[in-house]
């Protein structure tokens, strides 16, 4: 191969690699436009008052978000108040105190519970924790949002232990130290200096956390009974945003008000997750630079 | 004595912490696996569903998931590697830089189900796909993109600049200096990135509900333009939609078995090849 012909190969590749680094940004801006395009297509037909005010979510009569929108708050909120004690206390052992054999065998167990299909999981609040609830508190149907709940706690904590992990890891020894030397005790040192110092990861940890449960959808879908009703309580049925999509958007005709609607709701829960990310990301940078 | 008691509440609450999270993928495992085991037998994964699906096997399901999880490695590996060669060996720091690896980290974050809405509209109704298996593995090739960007890149990282500067200075391009010396050397990295992103793409649900799998198909999909049977969503529909769904539990069990199964080998897969490596170095 002569040299000019080199040259010109190293051209055309070197193109095609900054196409493909191009692209990611088209598909982002694509999903933004698909969202935005529908969205405003719906609210051309209906009121974005209503839409945000109404109180149930019906094909017939109207189309208001609040429903799902509390009935996701419900799920995520109540997945997150299991999942974040329990994975920083899980995170803290594994870091801090497991012996090294344990912990080789510790992170296969986390890596294994991420892998598990939602579906799987899903499945589970049917055949398994539903019947539970349901004897436990005495109703006829264990499907709803604490069944929810705890299946998504399920599916966060390995998220929730693997950021908490590394970011109690990222605390330099100097700290731990330097408690210990003044003469504190472990524990001390763990609940006063190191888990304080982890703090901006942890919030990190917790954010993508809750990013995976609110976008959540099968596991919901499955489990949770899918009344489109503002849920009162954890043992009410509710039906989240990503579950109504799923639900409805294989039946609806094609650019009617109602498939309008299904990416209008979509695309709140876009902006939603985008927020939580966002606000994850920034912590897990503050981290970083706290401890450059 | 009260320091002692407070050292003891401390050490339960973290060890009860870990013990409860491992006790979750047990009751999980052990729930799936004694109640899927007896319902699993060969004839399971290499026969048709029949009786409406209250007896027989699952094998347009398998078929159909393979054929999906090909169609998504073909799409996105190529496409995300490159995308990770871009930022790691060519990309200065600037603005265009700065804006691709936004994109990425914010599409890693979009729920799958929106995946799923974008595959719709541009896949099935704007290219004129269908509903069929191509656009549905199109569609989960879109969601594994920034996990395979972001791994290869990570792979690619771990090479030495020193080797790009020998290569580079015995006379070879850059893009030769790419395909003879980098890709080969983080190519045990790479493949552990894949085939992680792939068998999450294979467990996914709700990208492909709307993009093309079905229920019950007659045979087997045999082209990429046919709709297809999937392992996750058979399990989902035996679970929550089936007319007869008390007799075909058991089936639904063996399936998530048999899902289970498939996810953790490609696990395991990649944890031998991750394994390999880092003893190599």
């Amino acid at each position: 191969m002569n040299a000019n012909k080199r040259a010109i190969t190293d051209w055309i590749f070197k193109q095609g690699f900054k196409t493909a680094g191009v692209v990611t940004i088209a598909l982002l801006g694509g999903i933004f436009f698909m969202l935005l395009y529908n969205s405003i297509s719906f609210f051309i037909k209906r009121s974005p008052l209503d839409f945000f005010t109404g109180s149930n979510w019906d094909p017939e009569t109207n189309y208001s978000i609040l429903p799902l929108i509390v009935s996701t708050a419900f799920v995520a909120i109540g997945s997150m108040v299991i999942a974040v004690p329990l994975g920083i206390l899980t995170a803290a052992y594994i870091s801090e105190f497991a012996p090294k054999k344990l912990q080789i065998i510790l992170k296969p167990i986390i890596e294994m519970l991420a892998a598990i299909p939602s579906v799987a999981i899903g499945f589970l609040g049917i055949v398994l924790l539903g019947p539970v609830i349901s004897v436990l508190f005495g109703i006829q149907n264990g499907l709803n949002a604490l069944n929810g709940s705890i299946l998504l706690s399920v599916m966060a904590l390995p998220t929730i232990i693997t950021i908490s992990e590394d970011a109690i890891n990222a605390v330099p020894k100097s700290h731990r130290e330097a408690s210990l030397a003044l003469g504190a005790n472990k524990w001390e040192t763990l609940f006063k200096v190191t888990i304080p110092a982890a703090v901006p990861g942890l919030i990190a940890a917790v954010m993508l956390g809750l990013g995976r449960a609110l976008g959540e959808t099968m596991t919901v879908l499955m489990a949770t009974g899918n009344a489109a009703a503002i849920p009162k309580n954890f043992l009410d049925s509710v039906r989240t945003i990503t579950a109504t999509i799923a639900i409805e958007m294989g039946e609806v005709p094609y650019q009617t008000t109602h498939y309008f609607a299904l990416f209008a709701i979509a695309s709140i829960l876009f902006l939603i997750t985008l927020v939580i990310n966002l606000l994850g990301e920034y912590f897990a940078n503050r981290l970083r630079k706290f401890h450059q | 004595m009260k320091k002692k008691f407070s050292h003891l509440i401390n050490w339960i609450l973290l060890i009860g912490s870990t013990f409860l999270v491992c006790t979750f993928l047990g009751i999980i495992l052990w729930d799936i696996f004694s109640k899927g085991a007896p319902a699993l037998s060969w004839d399971f994964i290499t026969q048709y569903p029949t009786n409406g699906m209250t007896k027989g096997g699952i094998l347009p399901a398998m078929v159909g998931t393979v054929l999906l999880t090909f169609i998504t490695t073909l799409f996105a590996v190529p496409f995300g590697v490159s995308c990770a060669v871009y930022l790691n060996e060519y990309a200065k720091p600037s603005l265009l830089t700065n804006i691709i690896r936004a994109s990425i980290r914010n599409l890693a974050g979009i729920p799958s189900i929106i995946y799923g809405l974008f595959g719709l509209a541009l896949f099935v109704q704007g290219l004129h796909f269908g509903t069929s298996v191509l656009s549905a593995g199109l569609t989960l090739g879109l969601l594994s993109l920034p996990y395979i960007i972001t791994t290869t890149e990570e792979a690619l990282k771990r090479i030495p600049n020193s080797m790009r500067e020998a290569t580079l200075a015995l006379g070879a391009t850059q893009f030769e200096t790419i395909k003879d010396v980098i890709l080969p050397k983080a190519l045990p990295g790479i493949l552990t990135g894949v085939i992680l992103t792939l068998s999450r793409a294979a467990g996914e649900t709700a990208p492909i509900l709307f993009t093309g799998v079905a229920f019950y198909i007659n045979g087997v999909t045999t082209s990429v333009n046919q709709e297809f049977m999937a392992l996750p969503y058979h399990l989902y529909m035996l679970s929550t939609q089936h007319s007869a769904i008390e007799t075909v539990r058991p089936l639904a069990y063996a399936t998530a078995v048999v899902l289970i199964i498939l996810v953790f080998m490609l696990n395991t897969v990649a944890f031998i090849i991750r394994f390999k490596y880092r003893t190599q170095d």
